[in-house]
C-alpha cells in the first residue's frame, strides 16, 4: 500500500497546490486593494478533503487492501455476467422493451417528461452516429437539422395548417436537403476543416432563425404549434373515427418511443448493410477505400443526409412536444451534448449510445439539487469519464481483425 | 471613405485580437493534433485575471499616479496566469489521452471548457466585470476618422506580439524544437527533443497570447463575463483553419480576414447577421482552397 502511495503522492502534490495557485487570485484579490486567504483556503481544504479519499480510495484498491469488498462483488458480478452471457439478446430487447412501455405507469409527470427528452436524444445521437460512428466524419453543427426539422413542421402547422403527419416526411425532406446543402461543398475536406465547417453551418442556421423576422419570429420564437393529431376508432352508434390531440406526456411518450425504436432499428439495419460496410470502410481509410470501388463522395454526403433525416424526424417531435420552438434550442452547446452522448456511451454501438443519452440526460437531473455546481460537475464528469473510459462506456464490436492488432 | 477607413481601423483591431487568440489554436494543433476547445476560455480567464488586477493596483491607489505600469503589470500577471493554467490542464486532461483516439481528446477539451466556465462563473459571478474606462481617453482626430489611444495600443501591442513570435518560432533553437516536434515526434525525440516540455511550452504560450486578447477585449469592450470565451474561440478557430491550420503566419493573417470580414460585414451590410459573414468567408476559401490559404503545416502521419 505504502508502495503504491508513494507512485502517485508526488502527481498529487503537485496537482493540489497547482490548484491552489488558480484558485487564489480568482478568490482572494480584492478590488480594494486588499489581499485575502481565508475563502481561498476554505474552499481548497474541501476539495482537498474530497480528492484526498478518492487518492486513498483508489490507493487501497491498487494495492488490494479493499479486497475483502471487490472480491465478493467481483464475484457477484462475474456470476451474473455469467448468467446474462448465456440469455439471447432478445430476451434483453424485450425486457427493456416491456419496463419502456410501462414506464409512465409508475413514473410521474417529471419522469416522463425526463423520458420524452431521453428518447428524442436517442434518436438525435442514432443519427449522429451514422455521420460520426459510421462514416467517421467530426460533426459539429448537428443540431441544425433538428433546428431545421423542428422550424419545418412549426411554420407549415402555424402557416398552413398542415397536420403533424403530414409534416413529419416533410420535416425529414427539408432536413435532408439541408444535410445535402450542407454536405456538397464540404465533403471534399478532410477531418477538422470539415468540423469547423460543419460548426460555422450550425451557427449560421441558428443565426437566420434568430434574425429572420418576418418568417421565424426571431428570438421570440413560434408559439401554438399544434400536438400530434391521431384518429381513434370509436364503436358508439356504428364505426366512426374520432379526432384527438395527443396533449398529454404520457401519450406523446409512446409517439417518441416509437420514434426511438424505428430509429434503433434503422440504424441497427444501416450498419450491416452494404451501405454500412461501405461507410466503415470510408472511416478506416478513405484512400483505400476508393480504390476497392466505393463511391466515398456519394457514400459520405448519403451518411450526411441519413444523419439530417433522423434529426429533421427527431425535431418534428421536438416541436410538437414543446408546442413552442426558439433558436436557443438549438445551439451549438446542444451540438457538443449530442457529440458527447455518442462518444460516452461508445461510438457506433446502440446500446452503448442508449446508455450515453441515460447518463448525459440523467446526470444533470440528479444534481439538480446543486444547482450552479451542475454544469461544473457535468464538465468535471465529461473529463473523468473520457480519461478512465476513452472508448466509451460500451464500445462497439469491430468486425474482423486489423492488421495492427494481430501485430500487436 | 472616412466611413471605409474607420471601418478598417476597427478591423484591424478586432482581427487583432482575434490573431492572438487564432494563434493558441493553431500552435497547439500543430504540436498534438487538437482542437482545444478550452482555449477560448484562457482567453476569458485572462480578461478575468486582469481585471482582477487592474481593480486591485488601483484599489492600492498606484493607477493616478503610474497608469502604465499597472497595466504592464497587469498583462504580465494574466498572461502568466493563463500560462501556469494552461500548462496544468494539458498535463491532467490532454496528456493521458495522447495515445487514444482523437475524439477523446476533443471531448474532454469540451468537458474542460464547460468546466472552466463555471469554475469562473463561480468564483466571480455571473454579472459582467468592469474594466476601468479612464484609461486611455481620447484619441487622435481626423474629422470623420477617430483612431482612439486604446486601438493603437491594442494594435501596436499585437504587432509586437506577433513579431515576437514569429522571432521565437522561426529564430531560435527552442522555436526550432517546436517545429520539429510539430513535424515528427519520434524523429524529434531521437535527436534529443523532450516532446512533453515542448508540449507544455507550445500551451502556455498559446494561452498566454490568448490571455493578452482578453485584456485587450476587456480594455476594448469595458467588461468581462464567465462565458465571453466562447463565440470568439470559434471565430478564432475559424481564423486559425481559414489560414491553414498548424501553420502560424495563416493564423495571423485569418485572424486579420475573419476580424475584416465581420467589421465590415456589419458596417456595409447588416449588424444583425455579422457572424454569418466571417464563417460564409470561410466556406467559401475552404471550398475553393481545401487546405487554407496558406496551406496546412502538419504532416499527415497515416500512410
Amino acid at each position: 500500500m505504502i508502495q503504491e502511495f508513494k507512485k502517485v503522492w508526488k502527481q498529487y502534490t503537485i496537482g493540489i497546490l497547482w490548484l491552489l495557485g488558480l484558485l487564489w487570485p480568482m478568490l482572494g484579490i480584492h478590488p480594494d486593494g486588499t489581499l485575502t486567504f481565508k475563502t481561498t483556503f476554505t474552499v481548497w481544504s474541501y476539495i482537498l478533503s474530497g480528492s484526498f479519499i478518492c487518492l486513498m480510495i483508489y490507493v487501497m484498491k491498487a494495492s488490494d487492501a479493499l479486497k475483502f469488498i471487490t472480491e465478493p462483488v467481483f464475484r457477484v458480478t462475474g456470476n451474473i455476467r455469467t448468467v446474462t452471457a448465456a440469455l439471447p439478446a432478445w430476451i434483453w430487447i424485450i425486457a427493456i422493451l416491456v419496463f419502456a412501455l410501462l414506464y409512465p405507469q409508475f413514473a410521474g409527470r417529471y419522469g416522463t417528461d425526463v423520458a420524452v427528452s431521453v428518447l428524442l436524444y436517442i434518436c438525435l445521437g442514432l443519427g449522429l452516429n451514422v455521420v460520426v460512428g459510421l462514416a467517421g466524419m467530426l460533426d459539429l453543427g448537428y443540431i441544425a437539422f433538428y433546428g431545421v426539422g423542428a422550424y419545418t413542421y412549426a411554420l407549415f402547422n402555424t402557416v398552413y395548417g398542415l397536420a403533424f403527419w403530414v409534416c413529419l416526411p416533410l420535416s425529414a425532406t427539408f432536413a435532408c436537403v439541408a444535410g445535402c446543402i450542407v454536405g456538397y461543398p464540404t465533403l471534399r475536406m478532410r477531418g477538422d476543416y470539415l468540423a469547423i465547417v460543419t460548426l460555422g453551418f450550425g451557427e449560421i442556421v441558428r443565426i437566420i432563425l434568430n434574425n429572420w423576422m418576418t418568417l421565424t419570429n426571431g428570438p421570440n420564437g413560434i408559439l401554438g404549434v399544434k400536438p400530434i393529431g391521431i384518429f381513434i376508432p370509436v364503436f358508439e352508434n356504428g364505426f366512426t373515427f374520432e379526432h384527438f390531440w395527443v396533449k398529454k406526456l404520457q401519450f406523446f411518450y409512446y409517439f417518441a418511443l416509437a420514434l426511438a425504436i424505428l430509429a434503433a432499428i434503422g440504424v441497427q439495419r444501416l450498419n450491416f448493410s452494404r451501405v454500412g460496410r461501405a461507410w466503415e470502410s470510408i472511416r478506416e481509410d478513405e484512400t483505400a477505400a476508393g480504390l476497392m470501388g466505393v463511391n466515398t463522395f456519394r457514400y459520405k454526403l448519403l451518411a450526411y443526409a441519413m444523419g439530417a433525416v433522423f434529426a429533421g424526424l427527431a425535431g418534428a417531435f421536438f416541436a410538437a412536444r414543446m408546442r413552442f420552438v426558439s433558436p436557443e434550442s438549438f445551439t451549438f452547446l446542444e451540438s457538443a451534448m449530442v457529440l458527447c452522448m455518442v462518444v460516452l456511451g461508445g461510438m457506433g454501438s446502440i446500446p452503448g449510445i442508449i446508455l450515453g443519452v441515460i447518463a448525459l440526460v440523467a446526470l444533470p437531473e440528479v444534481f439538480r439539487e446543486f444547482q450552479s455546481y451542475r454544469m461544473l460537475i457535468f464538465g468535471a464528469t465529461m473529463i473523468i469519464m473520457m480519461l478512465f473510459r476513452p472508448a466509451g462506456l460500451i464500445p462497439a464490436k469491430r468486425v474482423g481483425t486489423r492488421s495492427e492488432e494481430k501485430e500487436g | 471613405m472616412e466611413y471605409f477607413i474607420q471601418q478598417f481601423i476597427n478591423g484591424l483591431t478586432l482581427g487583432g485580437m482575434y490573431a492572438l487568440i487564432a494563434l493558441g489554436y493553431t500552435m497547439v494543433y500543430g504540436v498534438i493534433q487538437l482542437i482545444n476547445f478550452a482555449h477560448g476560455e484562457f482567453f476569458a480567464a485572462g480578461g478575468y485575471v486582469g481585471a482582477i488586477a487592474l481593480a486591485y493596483l488601483a484599489g492600492l491607489g498606484y493607477m493616478e499616479s503610474n497608469p502604465v505600469i499597472c497595466l504592464t503589470a497587469s498583462f504580465l500577471l494574466s498572461m502568466a496566469y493563463c500560462a501556469y493554467l494552461a500548462v496544468g490542464i494539458e498535463k491532467i486532461a490532454y496528456k493521458p489521452l495522447r495515445k487514444e483516439s482523437r475524439l477523446a481528446a476533443l471531448l474532454s477539451a469540451l468537458g474542460m471548457s464547460i468546466f472552466l466556465s463555471n469554475g469562473m462563473m463561480l468564483t466571480e459571478g455571473v454579472y459582467d466585470k468592469v474594466y476601468p474606462s479612464e484609461l486611455f481617453q481620447g484619441g487622435f482626430d481626423f474629422g470623420m476618422i477617430t483612431i482612439s489611444y486604446l486601438q493603437i495600443m491594442i494594435v501596436s501591442l499585437t504587432a509586437c506580439l506577433l513579431v515576437g513570435l514569429n522571432l521565437l518560432v522561426f529564430k531560435t533553437k527552442i522555436g526550432m524544437a517546436m517545429r520539429a516536434t510539430a513535424q515528427d515526434k519520434t524523429m524529434s525525440a531521437l535527436v534529443a527533443i523532450g516532446s512533453n516540455r515542448i508540449i507544455s511550452l507550445t500551451f502556455a504560450i498559446g494561452a498566454g497570447l490568448a490571455a493578452s486578447a482578453g485584456i485587450m477585449y476587456g480594455l476594448y469592450y469595458g467588461s468581462v463575463k464567465y462565458d465571453m470565451g466562447f463565440v470568439p474561440g470559434i471565430k478564432a478557430f475559424a481564423a486559425a483553419v481559414l489560414g491553414g491550420i498548424g501553420n502560424i503566419t495563416g493564423a495571423m493573417l485569418g485572424g486579420l480576414i475573419i476580424g475584416m470580414v465581420e467589421i465590415f460585414g456589419a458596417g456595409y451590410i447588416s449588424g444583425e447577421y455579422k457572424d454569418v459573414f466571417a464563417f460564409i468567408i470561410l466556406i467559401a476559401v475552404l471550398y475553393f482552397k481545401p487546405t487554407g490559404i496558406m496551406g496546412e503545416n502538419i504532416d499527415d502521419t497515416r500512410v
